[in-house]
């Protein structure tokens, strides 16, 4: 596969989950393209936390991705470390992990593989692709880039580009895990050590991110960590510490420190409209695809007015739009939380246009 | 300019308030005036009843803007192509030309620049259709003449400090902006107070006496 760094990444493998059957039509395939930190175990049990799928709530049987009427596929994007090829993989030319030598990857490559993938599967037509964040910047550029290959797209808290503010919390990110000496210039693998310190203090910022405010004042307010009062000391005193540091440690457990430097420069490099001539409208032009593009008001990592451009471009582009802002204090992460509204938007998206593909009757 | 002949008035429609289907009358006449399999924007479209019906019995291919988020949140779960959106800022961003009727639908009078949105919709559509409640009708008149209150009536039961509905007019005004921006009137229907059109080929002044509401199809005088 080429990649838009220039080089040539071959052969590559990717790691996939799919449930559901593909029907005779091969019609009711359903794409879902996961966030910066997630996988391919969308519905299923993870291998290493043994916690449930990623975004169970939204995708299974009689879920609104109904499991029993779609064929759904989950892949683990290129540079990430969960099976697919990624940074912590080993370079075929010399037979150690790549590390550092891992070309950077684009969300247009992550997409690129995809669509290889489909191939593979003998899926010419998606009949949706859906995801939240990263996966909803992965859901726009199949929409740019494969617009005969994508029936209907539910792009979903996500942007056509990073802000300003989004590169520089990841960049903070980055600089963690490279400031843990631990990282030994991203030769850890080689060298037997782990910068896990620096990948959880990565974490532990970005999860603030994925939160509002009012959440979390809401789940931990000034609240103790199992004590009366404050030790005068830099123990994780507050409840939102401990619960910062509890997430922190249990992503080092999961997650590769290379591959989040390659996913968060993935995003940061995502601008639609720039390989457009800096016309959004141009990417989704004479898109047949609907879309059912979805925010949340508490979300300030990708706020709703990200969503409005999307919106306002597919408008300027004539394509089949609808647009949902639902109100909710959860922030970024709502769109993988149990939120009633969200999940009647799309089942009813579905239905429609499932409707509109003949899908139902069949399955 | 053009006005209605008598010939153009459309008095078809049967005369009860809720249409056969159970679907409300001067949605039913926003429909008929509705090409099959047209590419149709409605502008401000509630829970989308008439998109529903528009797509039922139309087959066309419908869009549609609302302002309340709860609004659009049942049209999407409905299978509907809705965004949220406001008719006087999110009409500039469509391309000319984009649809074949764009509809306004009992919106006119609480959009905060009628003109400038009427002018959009004829920019973005080849047609519109503009439906809204007459402030010229008697019982209005009669309201502020003897009881000397803002009007309240079925189609307009707001308080005046807490209605959308910002900018009234009645079926004479709004002949006279359409004349002002320089619009066919292609067909017009007036419904009285119990949703009937108005079957008598009457002179505007009687439907601007008697129709409670009215709807204008209008198209682009090119």
């Amino acid at each position: 596969m080429r990649l838009d760094a220039g080089v040539e990444l071959s052969p590559f493998q990717i790691a996939y989950k799919t449930y559901g059957r593909l029907n005779a039509a091969r019609s009711n395939a359903v794409l879902i393209c996961h966030a910066l930190t997630g996988d391919q175990h969308v519905a299923s049990v993870h291998p290493v936390t043994k916690k449930a799928g990623w975004w169970e709530t939204m995708v299974g049987p009689g879920r609104p991705i109904d499991t029993e009427r779609y064929f759904v596929i989950c892949p683990n994007v290129v540079g990430a470390c969960m099976g697919t090829t990624g940074p912590s993989s080993t370079d075929p030319k010399t037979g150690k992990p790549w590390g550092l030598d891992f070309p950077v990857i684009t969300i247009r490559d992550m997409v690129r593989a995809q669509a290889m993938l489909l191939d593979h599967l003998g899926i010419e037509s998606l009949f949706t692709v859906a995801g939240g964040s990263m996966g909803g910047m992965q859901v726009l550029q199949w929409a740019a880039s494969y617009p005969d290959r994508v029936f209907s797209a539910l792009p979903i808290a996500c942007a056509t580009r990073h802000s300003a503010q989004n590169i520089a919390f990841h960049e903070v990110g980055r600089q963690a895990i490279m400031a843990d000496p631990e990282w030994r210039g991203g030769r850890y693998l080689l060298e037997n050590t782990n910068p896990r310190r620096g990948l959880a203090v990565a974490r532990m910022g970005a999860h603030i991110t994925y939160l509002s405010d009012a959440a979390l004042h809401r789940k931990f307010g000034r609240k103790f960590q199992d004590r009366a009062n404050p030790t005068f000391s830099f123990d994780a005193d507050f409840e939102v510490e401990s619960y910062l540091r509890h997430q922190g440690i249990s992503f080092v457990e999961r997650f590769d420190a290379n591959s989040y430097l390659y996913l968060t420069r993935a995003m940061d490099y995502f601008d639609l409209a720039a390989d457009h001539d800096g016309i959004l409208a141009k990417a989704f032009h004479r898109t047949p695809a609907r879309f059912c593009v979805i925010s949340f008001t508490s979300d300030w990592l990708f706020p709703t007015s990200e969503s409005r451009a999307i919106v306002q471009a597919l408008n300027a582009a004539s394509a089949r739009v609808s647009f949902a802002e639902i109100v909710t204090d959860k922030g970024h992460d709502a769109f993988l939380l149990d939120e009633p509204e969200l999940f009647a938007i799309v089942r009813g998206f579905l239905d429609g246009a499932g409707k509109a593909r003949g899908l139902g009757s069949e399955s | 300019m053009s006005t209605l002949s008598r010939a153009d008035i459309d008095v078809s429609a049967n005369g009860t308030a809720r249409a056969a289907g159970g679907a409300r009358v001067d949605l039913v006449l926003v429909t008929e005036m509705v090409e099959r399999g047209a590419k149709v924007l409605d502008v401000g479209c509630g829970d989308g009843e008439l998109l529903r019906l528009l797509s039922e019995t139309r087959d066309v291919d419908g869009r549609g803007i609302e302002l309340s988020r709860e609004g659009v949140n049942e049209c999407v779960a409905k299978g509907l192509a809705v965004i949220q959106g406001d008719a006087d800022t999110d009409l500039s961003n469509y391309p000319d030309d984009a649809f074949d009727y764009v509809i306004l639908s009992q919106t006119l009078q609480a959009t905060r620049q009628p003109r400038i949105v009427l002018e959009h919709m004829l920019r973005i559509g080849r047609h519109a259709i503009v439906s809204f409640p007459n402030f010229g009708h008697w019982q209005v008149r009669m309201q502020l003449l003897f009881a000397g209150h803002m009007p309240r009536t079925d189609m307009l039961p707001f308080s005046w400090y807490d209605t959308p509905n910002i900018h009234h007019c009645t079926i004479k005004d709004f002949r006279q902006l359409c004349t002002a921006v320089g619009v066919r009137m292609e067909k017009a229907v007036a419904l009285n107070a119990w949703g009937s059109p108005l079957r008598l080929a009457a002179p505007w002044w009687f439907w601007n006496l008697f129709g409670e509401q009215a709807v204008f199809l209008l198209s682009r005088r090119d």
